[in-house]
């Protein structure tokens, strides 16, 4: 016997997953995994947003999700600070500017630890229908960049050189990640998006020796990440987001003991 | 006459505060190899992104031919070890589906032992081979190529150079290359251009040989044995210090 919102987290952290695969893996290949994470810091700013505007607090993070993405691929560009730097300075400034926001604003009371760590007990169907929408076309936008962002991936002047639109591509992609980050906030949270990303991708890899088998791989160790963290968060009463990123870590560190894929 | 493949005139280029590239000409023609030598931070690489188009000089014009097709071999790979990738798979991308064309170039850089290899696993020779066949798979009019002999040893260095201008006979493409080696690119090029943020100075690598300074240089067994370029005394530039690095080599 499920419980209800036991079967809508299962079914949403199982949809988070799935996206995350993909996505992670190229953070993965094309060092992104900091860029990922500044996009979450700056959710409180979104739920903030969310509230001035009267819109749904989720669409309120995608806007300033891409808004942070537009302005860290533009100042990227300018190359006056390491990108590290650059990244810290957006990061840490979204998450206090976020929280001083929601100071300011006296009536509204928010669950903190719910944005930081996720609060995948409590997906709702609207929750659900952004994991699957919003991950979805996220992922259909993926699959139609595929083979010019690998070709971006492996070189990025040769990929110019041979006529491919690479800043158009990385724009699209940029884009698509902040889409993915802030439909993963309500899963694990925004501190712990980056690992939903990157810790299955870096499991899949001993196992892939192409880059689609990667991918594929990375979303199916998620899937099992989130259905043991679900259970070991039933079973001893642990935060849900936490317990996740637990389970994935561990079947990252099992995963070493295993034969490498080819050889 | 052969045709003008790739023109660069008057080019400055100042990133910052800092001249990159100063007053550089240079013309490519039909089935000619042109290197470019100099010392390390001589501005090589950049003057290749230039003439590539990667990179926009501040004044001055870069010309390609209507319909030029180049093939660029970058210096190597930043590819990180998580991305799993066969040197199949990246010429399967390269090719856009005509994998009938693959073998036979893969045959021609006598790399074809590696298809199945990841990426990150190549030598240095053999990545450049790879590189080298994954370029000619456009059928370029002009090859492009930053430091094809890389990491390679010295015998593989000859070799490399042999098949770049088999690769030119063959076929009538013009190459352009960057080398800071000096002396095992001179039996493979027809232009030489010697670069240190300005161009020092240029010409065809024979003339240079038997220029007396050379002999006196590096004495007659190095004439026969090498052929370096040495300054041209008339067109001795003073600024051009840095042109001494080839007395160490």
């Amino acid at each position: 016997m499920i419980d209800d919102f036991l079967f809508r987290a299962l079914l949403g952290g199982i949809g988070v997953a799935l996206v995350a695969g993909p996505f992670g893996s190229f953070v993965v290949w094309r060092r992104l995994a900091y860029f990922g994470d500044t996009l979450a810091h700056s959710a409180l700013l979104g739920v903030a947003l969310g509230f001035i505007l009267h819109i749904n607090l989720t669409l309120g993070i995608i806007v300033i999700c891409q808004i942070l993405a537009i302005l860290l691929f533009v100042s990227q560009r300018q190359r006056q600070l390491a990108s590290d730097t650059m990244l810290g300075i957006f990061a840490h400034g979204a998450l206090s500017l976020g929280l001083v926001a929601l100071a300011f604003m006296e009536n509204v009371r928010i669950d903190l630890v719910a944005y930081l760590f996720g609060d995948i007990l409590a997906i709702s169907n609207t929750d659900l229908g952004w994991i699957f929408v919003g991950g979805g076309l996220a992922l259909l936008g993926l699959l139609l960049i595929w083979k010019p962002l690998l070709a971006i991936t492996i070189h990025e002047d040769l990929a110019r050189v041979e006529g491919i639109p690479v800043d158009r591509i990385n724009w699209i992609f940029l884009g698509l990640i902040a889409l993915i980050v802030a439909v993963m906030m309500k899963v694990v949270g925004m501190l712990l998006v980056t690992a939903l990303l990157i810790i299955p991708a870096a499991t899949a890899r001993r196992f892939a020796t192409n880059p689609e088998m990667m991918a594929l791989f990375a979303s199916i160790i998620g899937c099992l990440a989130v259905g043991a963290g679900l259970y070991g968060s039933f079973q001893w009463d642990t935060p849900t987001g936490p317990t996740i990123v637990v389970s994935a870590c561990l079947i990252f560190v099992t995963s070493l003991v295993l034969p490498k894929a080819g050889s | 006459m052969s045709r003008l493949l790739l023109e660069v005139s008057n080019v400055d280029l100042m990133i910052g505060k800092q001249l990159l590239l100063q007053q550089i000409n240079l013309k490519i023609s039909q089935g000619e190899i042109l290197t470019i030598i100099g010392p390390n931070g001589a501005g090589k690489t950049t003057l290749l992104r230039v003439a590539l188009g990667l990179l926009k000089p501040t004044t001055g014009t870069v010309t390609p031919a209507p319909g030029l097709t180049v093939g660029y071999m970058p210096q190597r790979l930043h590819l990180d070890p998580t991305f799993p990738l066969t040197v199949r798979r990246m010429l399967a991308l390269a090719c856009k589906g005509d994998w009938a064309k693959v073998i036979p170039l893969m045959e021609e850089v006598g790399a074809t032992h590696v298809l199945d290899s990841p990426l990150q696993t190549l030598s240095g020779g053999e990545l450049q081979r790879v590189l080298l066949a994954r370029a000619l798979v456009r059928e370029p009019d002009l090859l492009v190529l930053d430091e094809p002999v890389q990491g390679v040893d010295v015998h593989g260095q000859v070799e490399l150079y042999q098949l770049i201008s088999r690769i030119r006979d063959q076929r009538g493409c013009a190459v352009l290359m960057v080398s800071h080696d000096l002396h095992l690119v001179m039996a493979a090029t027809d232009q030489v251009l010697c670069l240190n943020q300005h161009i020092c100075c240029s010409g065809t690598p024979e003339s240079v040989s038997n220029h007396p300074a050379f002999a006196e240089l590096f004495g007659p067994a190095a004439v026969k044995h090498m052929a370096v370029y040495v300054h041209d005394q008339n067109h001795h530039h003073s600024h051009c210090e840095s042109c001494e690095w080839r007395g160490k080599k």
